[in-house]
C-alpha cells in the first residue's frame, strides 16, 4: 500500500517540522495604510497595467486550471486531478462572494510568492507557487489589476477532493519546508539580459518545471531534477527533458525549433500534443517572438542531462521487430515515411523525436491511440491530424509498432509490452 | 482538405459515409452543414459526450472546425446498406405510425414535421435519419432521453424522447434503420420547413419545458 506508506510518511515529517508551524503560519505580512490602499486601488484601473496583466496571465496559462470547460474564463468550477485527489482551481474573477473580490493586492502577492490563500491558510502546489513565487511584484501587480478588471461571476468552488491525510492542510507545512523555497527571480548578471527574460518566464510564470521535470511520491520536485523530463502524474503524458545538448530531450533542437513548436505547435523536429498542445494553442502561441527568443536561448543554455544507466533495451527486440515493422509500413510509413523522417511541416519525424525515445514509451503509446490533431494557432490553422488507431490495433499490435519506432533509425529506446499499452486506453477528456 | 482531416476519416470513412465495420459510427457525408459544426462544437464543450470525439477536437480552432463541417456537407456518396434489425409487425406499425404522424396522445410530433417529408434533413441545422444504423439511433435517442446529448435550445429531442416509451424508442430506430432512403438524399432547403416548431420547442426555452 504506497499511499499507506506515504501518508505514515508524512506523518512523521509533520510531528518533525511542527515547530515551522509557528513560523509558516504566524508570519504576519506588512499593514498597508488606508490612503495607500485607496491609491493603489485607482492604479489599478491603469489601462496599460491592465493590458500588460493580460499577456502575463496568458504567459502564466491561468485561464488553463481557473476555467471549468464550457465555463467561463477565469470562473474556476474546475477539480485538478492529482494523485492524492482532486483540488478545487478556485474561482479569480472579482466576484466577492466567490472570487477575489475582497482580495487586496497584498492578498494576491501572498499568494502567488508565499502560497498562502486569503485567510493566511496554506495553498496546495498543484497552484504551482513553487514557480511562481519567483514573479516579480510588478508583474504581480499588472495581473492582479487584469483580474480585477475582468466582468465578476458568481460560481463557487468545487469541493476538496482529497483523502487524509493530504485533506489536512497543515500537512503541507512538512512539504513546504522540503520542496518550497519563497523568492523572487534574481537576474544573473554573468548572463544576457535575453537569457536572464528567458529565464525568470520559464522558471516563473511559464512554470514549465511543474510538468518537465519528476516528482517524488509525496508530489515534491528536487531541484537536481530541474527541467529533466517526467511523467506527468494524474494526467500520464511524459513532459520531456528541456536541454537541447547531446542526451538532452531536444538534442539538436536550433533556437527556431523551439520558437516555431511553441508559437504554431509545431516544428521541423516535433509536434505539441497532449497536455503541450493545451498549453500551446492557449499560451506559448502569444508570446512576443522577443519572449519566445528568450525562452529559446534559456533552453539552449541549459546543461546536458546526466547519462541514462544503459539499460535492457533491445530485449524483446527480435520478438516483436518484424510484426512491428510490417504495422509501420501498412499504417504510419505513408505519412511519417519508411526512413521515419515524416514530411517537414505537415507530419513529424520520428527517427530522432525525442518524443518518440522518451524513458516510458507513453507519448508514442497514447498518440497512436488517441491520433488527433496539432493545435489549431494563428500561426498554423489548419493542422494535419493522425488517425486513432485504439479501435484498430489491439494492445500487441500498438506494442509492436511502438517498440519499432523506438528501436529504428537512430532510435535507441526500450521495448514496450502490451501489458503497458492496455494501461494507457483510456481516453482523457478534459 | 481529405489529408488533413485523416483523424476524422479513418473512423468514418475517406467521405465521411460511415465506418463499414462499426454501426455506431455514423455517416457525416451530405449532412447540413451547420448541423454538423454544432455537434463539433459540443464535443468540444462536452455538451455531447463520445470520449473519441471530445478528445479529436479538443485543440480545434472555431474557424477550423466550420471548415471541416463544411468539407463533410458537401461530400456527396452513396448510401451503404446497413444491416436491419428483425423486429415483429406490430413493432414496426407503431414505428411507422410515430415516425410518419407522431403520436398526439404523447404529444410527440412525427419524425417528418421536423426532419423533412423524405427524412433527408433540412438546411441548415436539421439532421437526416435515413441511411442511419439501427444501433447508432437507438443509442442518440436513449442520449437525449438520459441527456447525455444536449442542446442550447431548442431541446425538443430531448423532450420527444422523454415522452417516448422506451418500446418507441426501438420501435422508431427499427423502422428508420429498415427503411429504404430516397435516391435523392440531400436535405431539403430551410424553406421546406412549413410547419412551425411546436410552442414548447422554442429557442432558448424549451430546455425548461421538460
Amino acid at each position: 500500500m504506497t499511499w499507506l506508506r506515504r501518508g505514515g510518511w508524512l506523518l512523521a515529517l509533520l510531528v518533525v517540522a511542527a515547530p515551522g508551524w509557528w513560523y509558516f503560519g504566524h508570519a504576519g505580512t506588512p499593514e498597508t495604510s488606508v490612503a495607500q490602499r485607496d491609491a493603489d486601488v485607482a492604479a489599478l484601473h491603469d489601462p496599460a497595467l491592465v493590458a500588460r496583466g493580460a499577456y502575463l496571465a496568458t504567459v502564466g496559462d491561468c485561464a488553463a486550471c481557473h476555467t471549468a470547460r464550457n465555463g467561463q474564463r477565469y470562473a474556476g468550477g474546475r477539480s485538478l486531478a492529482t494523485p492524492f485527489g482532486g483540488v478545487p482551481a478556485p474561482n479569480i474573477t472579482p466576484d466577492p462572494a466567490t472570487g477575489i473580490g475582497q482580495w487586496s493586492f497584498d492578498d494576491f502577492w501572498r499568494a502567488l510568492h508565499q502560497g498562502k490563500g486569503h485567510e493566511g491558510e496554506l495553498l496546495y502546489p498543484v497552484f504551482s507557487y513553487t514557480s511562481f513565487t519567483k514573479v516579480t511584484r510588478d508583474d504581480a501587480l499588472a495581473i492582479f489589476a487584469y483580474l480585477k478588471s475582468l466582468p465578476a461571476v458568481q460560481q463557487p468552488d468545487t469541493e476538496l477532493g482529497l483523502s487524509f491525510p493530504y485533506s489536512v492542510r497543515s500537512s503541507l507545512v512538512a512539504w513546504r519546508a522540503l520542496y518550497f523555497t519563497p523568492g523572487v527571480f534574481q537576474p544573473d548578471p554573468a548572463r544576457s539580459a535575453e537569457w536572464n527574460r528567458g529565464a525568470y518566464l520559464v522558471q516563473g510564470l511559464g512554470h514549465c518545471n511543474e510538468c518537465h521535470s519528476t516528482r517524488n511520491s509525496l508530489g515534491g520536485i528536487k531541484q537536481d531534477r530541474y527541467l529533466t523530463g517526467g511523467q506527468i502524474p494524474a494526467l500520464n503524458w511524459y513532459a520531456p527533458d528541456l536541454s537541447t545538448q547531446p542526451g538532452g530531450g531536444l538534442a539538436g533542437w536550433r533556437a527556431q525549433d523551439i520558437v516555431d513548436l511553441l508559437k504554431t505547435g509545431q516544428s521541423a523536429k516535433s509536434v505539441a500534443f497532449g497536455p503541450m498542445a493545451d498549453v500551446v494553442r492557449n499560451s506559448t502561441q502569444h508570446l512576443t517572438e522577443a519572449d519566445l527568443q528568450a525562452v529559446a536561448n534559456y533552453l539552449q543554455a541549459l546543461p546536458p542531462p546526466a547519462p541514462a544507466p544503459p539499460g535492457a533495451a533491445s530485449l524483446q527486440r527480435a520478438a516483436r521487430a518484424e510484426h512491428g515493422g510490417k504495422l509501420y509500413a501498412q499504417r504510419c510509413a505513408d505519412c511519417h515515411g519508411g526512413d521515419g523522417n515524416g514530411v517537414a511541416g505537415v507530419y513529424p519525424p520520428l527517427n530522432g523525436n525525442t518524443s518518440v525515445t522518451e524513458p516510458t514509451g507513453i507519448n508514442a503509446i497514447r498518440s497512436i491511440l488517441l491520433g488527433g490533431f496539432a493545435p489549431a494557432t494563428a500561426g498554423n490553422p489548419k493542422p494535419y491530424s493522425m488517425p486513432p488507431f485504439a479501435p484498430q490495433l489491439s494492445d500487441a499490435d500498438v506494442a509492436a509498432v511502438v517498440s519499432y519506432i523506438r528501436q529504428s533509425w537512430s532510435n535507441q529506446a526500450s521495448a514496450v509490452q502490451p501489458a503497458e499499452v492496455g494501461r494507457y486506453r483510456d481516453t482523457p477528456v478534459d | 482538405m481529405q489529408q488533413r482531416v485523416i483523424a476524422c476519416t479513418s473512423c468514418h470513412g475517406v467521405h465521411g459515409e460511415g465506418s463499414p465495420d462499426s454501426v455506431a459510427i455514423p455517416r457525416l457525408a451530405g449532412k447540413p452543414a451547420g448541423y454538423l459544426l454544432q455537434q463539433l462544437q459540443y464535443f468540444q464543450t462536452g455538451q455531447r459526450h463520445h470520449a473519441p470525439m471530445e478528445y479529436v477536437v479538443s485543440q480545434l480552432s472555431p474557424a477550423y472546425l466550420r471548415d471541416i463541417a463544411d468539407y463533410f456537407a458537401k461530400q456527396d456518396v452513396p448510401y451503404r446498406k446497413r444491416p436491419v434489425p428483425t423486429v415483429s409487425a406490430e413493432i414496426t406499425r407503431r414505428g411507422e405510425q410515430l415516425v410518419l404522424r407522431g403520436d398526439s396522445t404523447r404529444g410527440v410530433p412525427s419524425c417528418v414535421s421536423c426532419h423533412g417529408s423524405k427524412l433527408t434533413g433540412v438546411e441548415p441545422m436539421m439532421p437526416g435519419l435515413m441511411g442511419l444504423s439501427y444501433a447508432y439511433l437507438n443509442t442518440q435517442l436513449v442520449s437525449w432521453r438520459t441527456r447525455t446529448r444536449a442542446a442550447e435550445g431548442p431541446y425538443c429531442m430531448g423532450v420527444v424522447a422523454n415522452r417516448m416509451r422506451e418500446s418507441d424508442i426501438t420501435a422508431v430506430s427499427a423502422w428508420l434503420a429498415s427503411h429504404e432512403p430516397p435516391a435523392d438524399m440531400h436535405p431539403e432547403p430551410a424553406s421546406a420547413q412549413t410547419e412551425p416548431m411546436p410552442g414548447w420547442c422554442v429557442m432558448g426555452t424549451s430546455r425548461a419545458a421538460q
